[in-house]
């Protein structure tokens, strides 16, 4: 107990405040390059999450799958287009100044919106387990098995579109 | 409650996420930041489900984050293609200048 929160309140507001502080610089920062990082330092926060609600599988997965694959495809795509400069063309201010306000706007709906879910006074039954890789994998591969399968066609299907799209010519 | 923490914070949380990206799909004029801002909004719906499955105690909400997943590695995958597509024919992905759709 620190100032009256125990050790698992205090992580998550650290961690909540980094991935919107991080969040915040994606959106900001004027060079792509650095957009990517702070994107990556995003997605670790959010694995940090993963880890405080016990889903151990997912913050692993997320973090091999989104920081490992996924912004390394970015940053080689970047690279590939020559986008490492600061001086990019902005949008006019005006546009960036409404953007915001549609932004605050809608946050302010959803707040709104989720106010009232306080009552319903859900409360998590014991120590939750389900997070773990045994039991994810038993639920993955007996209910969800068909899904499963055809995720690997969905990302075969990807494959050959990406490699069809990204040739030179097509004869 | 999880550990401690109310429900109430991961929707805000994640709201607050979500606002971001939304706000760099509409701010920014590079295709690719615009893509990356769309990759955050993803991942803040993630954290919702994974919050409200550790509350329900209930397995589906992750097995469906991990098929979101994997639908975004194919997203990306395909949308990196075609975003390379368009800079080897046009020279630019600022979406002010890719507006042939418009008229």
């Amino acid at each position: 107990m620190l100032l009256g929160y125990t050790i698992t309140q205090w992580l998550f507001g650290i961690l909540s405040f980094l991935s919107i502080m991080f969040g915040l610089m994606v959106v900001f920062s004027r060079n792509p390059v650095n957009s990517v990082l702070y994107l990556v330092l995003t997605f670790f926060c959010i694995a940090g999450h993963y880890l405080l609600l016990n889903a151990q599988f997912l913050a692993v997965v997320h973090i091999v799958v989104y920081a490992g694959a996924i912004m390394v495809l970015f940053l080689f795509v970047i690279m590939l287009m020559d986008l490492n400069h600061d001086n990019e063309p902005q949008k006019t201010w005006l546009t960036k100044i409404i953007a915001g306000i549609a932004g605050g706007m809608l946050l302010c709906v959803l707040v709104g919106s989720l106010k009232g879910s306080e009552q319903l006074g859900i409360s998590q039954y014991g120590s939750s387990q389900i997070g773990m890789v045994k039991n994810l994998g038993k639920v993955l591969f007996s209910e969800f098995l068909f899904p499963f399968e055809i995720a690997s066609i969905l990302l075969l299907a990807a494959l050959v579109g990406s490699i069809m799209i990204g040739k030179k010519e097509i004869k | 409650m999880i550990n401690g923490i109310s429900i109430n914070y991961y929707l805000l949380l994640s709201a607050v996420l979500f606002i971001i990206g939304a706000v760099g799909v509409m701010a920014r004029r590079n295709s690719i930041i615009i893509f990356m801002c769309i990759e955050l909004m993803l991942n803040a719906v993630n954290l919702l489900l994974v919050a409200f499955s550790t509350l329900h105690n209930d397995a589906s909400g992750q097995v469906f984050v991990f098929f979101i997943m994997a639908v975004a590695a194919a997203e990306v995958a395909v949308g990196l293609a075609i975003l390379s597509m368009i800079y080897r024919n046009v020279k630019t992905i600022d979406t002010d200048i890719l507006s042939n759709l418009k008229n």
